[in-house]
């Protein structure tokens, strides 16, 4: 049985990093002409740079003081974003819609109370009866609602109450690769008429000392100044983590049309796969993903957004991977996202997706984010755009954005 | 395939044929279901940490079997890997460590516990850091790379389709205690497009520790009944005052009818329907019309093609608070009229527990097990039913009853709601 699959169409957008919030300050700051200046944060989470969130005016989108009290920055930039992009696809407050939304969320946890650990830390190291002091340090001093805000299914929950998203709603796991499974799914979703419009995205906070732990016993990340992803090749590799919040309104060609509303891009193909990280498996997954693309590549210059973390030795691995789409007659245009954002975790495809786009909608390209020599100017306008996402811990993804033959959304140029 | 088996809306019609369970009543389904129509409570008091100063000191726990100290992630892991291992051999699918589909995993979200945290901390007391600053520095320094893998939110996803094979990229999934509902929704959602023959779904939680028990003693969701910890899981009853953790783990295997029929596997039953409607309402409580899981019923029974009078038996959400018990009863009186006096109702939590992450597959397991026994599992600890929650909630006592199909409620904290419907094979064909 054959199926005609539905279009899947971009309609909304809400974006807040480091670089700022919306799309016309992403825009102007990436097509600046010169390399763009990354904001970098390089004593709240010492030895270890991070790209902090911009401030953000949190009642504009989470009006009540009550729901905001609820939760912690993670969730506020989440379900801010989540607010953007609703407003951004035209059905804020539609309530109509908004019960016909369906939701995946993107999620890793909310922020632990920095100080009460380190309190707790401090007297358990010298404790008689450390067990029932830890009893009594949690029962007396974790607030009730810290919980809720560290909930991840939460992020979900806070979107629904203060949105009114009440569709399905899911929430995915698992850093990169959830925001991926969630764009994914919400695509295969909508192509087989499991649901017309889908509100999917995620967020993270990169000022987490609980996080720079977790990532730092992995010995992951990148210690002093910020160098540009790519330069790290020639040291030792690693992350530099980023704060971003991205949601994005997505759904079927007919829905869309249906309300008169326009897109900014198509998603035409997203595809994932993974393996156990052996040297070199990496490189012979995301072969095999690009096998299951080849038929939809392009020949001749092909804009590219990357989401390499920095690690070695996937930073090379993907390199390599990357240059070697010209042996299939692509010129790639790469661009290393995370050296102007930073690594994103659980935001960055969505972010990538975003940025993407936004790109197609503006009949434009990113300048390059460095000298290195890696990253090609392209001239034009993009009819498709490939983002590769390798996880930093696990997974790897492909998947190609594309131009719909309709007149498009104009995005910031409008 | 010629003539492609469909359902009432043209979809492949999704089956069950491998169900594996462990729970604090045992391993595997033999050991669960005696337990659970015996009217046994897994539920014990807590030995695995101290529990002086704690309002709740008693869990469904599973003993920690592992070689070191108790270690989460890894405790969930080893159930998963159990319920998991034991739902393949039964569906006798693929090849050893080559299932042929994606994995969808309910799961518990990662969180580095305080033994790790202090083991980091401990590491290196030279100097004057304290805190985190501490930690960040002792991290990079010890050789703690084994944490950072094993507290990714996705490393128990991993490491089960490193050693299942599962297709792909798995997902791991969180809707609180919907979880395990929602992964079973995601791989009969994925059978449905024809994206794959076969799903491996699994829901797991062994994540019990200190700090969890506090969380939800400050929601004030737990009972504090710990003299008679066999007796303070009780659904439905008047006295009820919480609910009380516990851990363990399910899988399903879920295969399109066609393809099932094709290799000769037995089929243990037909997901029939889901449905699922978010709340907006509170965080961690339903809207007070209990509109949103009324939809979710409603839709379940939509998507199955059937009316309220198919419902045979309700497996309930039945947690044991005072709020859940007697919004599930709101919501059921709605969706199923009158109907609902003729149906009975119970609770597994009674015997097993709340498991939380695990909970939406274990007890979509036990539905199954009650459609291929046609024995209706108990609510135990029922001695005085609140008499303002007016079900048949089979109370203390297994009933032997032929059951054709079966509801299965599962409401998270969070305000996200699922509905399955199972049914068993029909014997003219579908």
């Amino acid at each position: 049985m054959s199926i005609e699959k539905s279009e899947v169409w971009v309609t909304g957008i809400g974006l807040a990093s480091s670089l700022g919030e919306g799309l016309e300050t992403h825009w102007t700051q990436l097509t600046s002409g010169s390399t763009p200046v990354p904001s970098v944060d390089t004593t709240s989470q010492a030895p270890y740079p991070v790209h902090p969130i911009v401030e953000l005016e949190i009642d504009s989108q989470i009006p009540k003081r009550s729901d905001q009290r609820q939760m912690g920055p993670w969730q506020h930039l989440g379900t801010y974003t989540a607010g953007l992009a609703l407003d951004d696809a035209g059905i804020a407050h539609n309530e109509e819609l908004l019960a016909a939304t369906n939701m995946i969320v993107s999620a890793g946890g909310g922020e632990r109370d920095i100080e009460v650990d380190a309190a707790i830390m401090e007297s358990l190291s010298t404790a008689d009866n450390p067990g029932a002091l830890l009893n009594d340090s949690l029962m007396n001093n974790l607030r009730p609602t810290l919980f809720l805000a560290q909930l991840s299914n939460l992020m979900a929950g806070n979107i629904s109450i203060v949105h009114g998203v009440t569709d399905s709603s899911r929430t995915f796991m698992g850093d990169e690769l959830a925001g991926v499974m969630a764009v994914d799914t919400a695509v295969a979703q909508i192509q087989h008429g499991q649901g017309e419009i889908f509100l999917v995205g995620g967020a993270y906070i990169a000022e987490r000392a609980d996080m720079t732990m977790l990532m730092a016993m992995g010995n992951t990340l990148h210690r002093g100044e910020h160098t540009p992803v790519w330069s790290r090749e020639s040291g030792d590799g690693g992350m530099i983590m980023g704060s971003a919040g991205a949601f994005l309104v997505l759904e079927s060609r007919e829905h869309a049309e249906s309300r008169g509303v326009k897109p900014y891009a198509r998603i035409d193909k997203v595809v994932a796969d993974r393996c156990n990280r052996q040297p070199g498996t990496a490189r012979m997954t995301a072969d095999g993903l690009l096998e299951r693309i080849a038929d939809q590549l392009p020949s001749g210059p092909l804009p590219v957004i990357s989401g390499c973390c920095g690690i070695q030795p996937q930073l090379s691995e993907e390199h390599a991977f990357l240059d070697s789409l010209s042996s299939r007659g692509v010129s790639p245009a790469i661009r290393g996202m995370t050296t102007v954002i930073g690594n994103t975790l659980e935001a960055q495809f969505p972010v990538n997706v975003a940025l993407a786009s936004l790109a197609i909608s503006n009949g434009a390209f990113f300048d390059p984010f460095d000298d290195s020599g890696t990253e090609q100017a392209f001239a034009g306008s993009p009819d498709q755009i490939l983002i590769s996402t390798w996880g930093h811990w696990r997974g790897e993804s492909l998947a190609l954005i594309g131009k719909p033959d309709v007149s498009l959304r104009g995005g910031t140029r409008s | 395939m010629s003539h492609p088996t469909r359902d009432h809306l043209g979809r492949p019609i999704v089956v069950v044929t491998g169900i594996g369970v462990v729970t604090s009543l045992g391993e595997g389904k033999e050991d669960n279901w005696r337990n659970l129509v015996a009217g046994v409570s897994g539920v014990r008091r807590i030995e695995r940490f101290p529990t002086d100063g704690l309002r709740t000191q008693i869990a469904g726990l599973i003993d920690w079997e592992g070689d070191g100290p108790y270690c989460a992630p890894v405790h969930s892991l080893t159930l998963a890997r159990k319920s998991a291992a034991e739902a393949i051999a039964q569906a006798n699918i693929g090849s050893r460590g080559s299932f042929p589909g994606p994995l969808f995993l309910a799961v518990s979200p990662a969180e580095t516990k305080w033994d790790q945290r202090m083991d980091v901390y401990r590491s290196d007391s030279s100097g004057e850091s304290t805190g985190y600053e501490r930690l960040i520095r002792n991290a990079v320094q010890g050789d703690f790379y084994n944490y950072y893998s094993l507290f990714q939110y996705g490393s128990t996803a991993e490491f089960l389709a490193d050693e299942f094979g599962t297709r792909g990229q798995p997902i791991s999934l969180t809707t609180a205690c919907a979880s395990g509902a929602t992964s079973v929704q995601l791989g009969v959602e994925a059978i449905r497009r024809g994206d794959t023959d076969a799903a491996l779904c699994v829901g797991t939680d062994g994540e019990i520790c200190e700090e969890m028990v506090v969380r939800f003693t400050l929601l004030s969701a737990l009972s504090t009944q710990n003299d008679d910890p066999q007796g303070a899981s009780k659904p439905f009853s008047k006295t009820r005052d919480g609910f009380v953790m516990a851990e363990g783990s399910a899988t399903l295997v879920l295969e399109s009818y066609d393809s099932a029929k094709a290799r000769g596997a037995k089929i243990l039953g037909v997901v029939r329907g889901t449905g699922e409607r978010a709340d907006t309402f509170h965080r961690t409580r339903s809207k007070p019309d209990g509109s949103a899981i009324i939809d979710t019923i409603t839709r379940s029974l939509a998507d199955a093609g059937m009316s309220p009078e198919a419902v045979d038996y309700i497996n309930a959400h039945g947690t044991s608070t005072p709020e859940n018990d007697k919004m599930e009863y709101l919501a059921l009186s709605s969706a199923l009229g009158d109907h609902l006096q003729q149906t009975p109702i119970s609770s597994n939590k009674s015997m097993i527990g709340h498991t939380l992450s695990a909970a939406g597959a274990i007890e979509a397991a036990i539905s199954l097990l009650t459609i291929n026994n046609g024995v209706i599992p108990p609510t135990i600890n029922c001695n005085e039913q609140d008499p303002n929650i007016l079900m048949d909630v089979v109370p203390n006592v297994k009933r032997d009853q032929a059951v054709n199909t079966v509801m299965s409620n599962s409401f998270g904290f969070g305000g996200q709601n699922v509905c399955l419907i199972f049914s068993a094979e029909p014997d003219q064909g579908l």
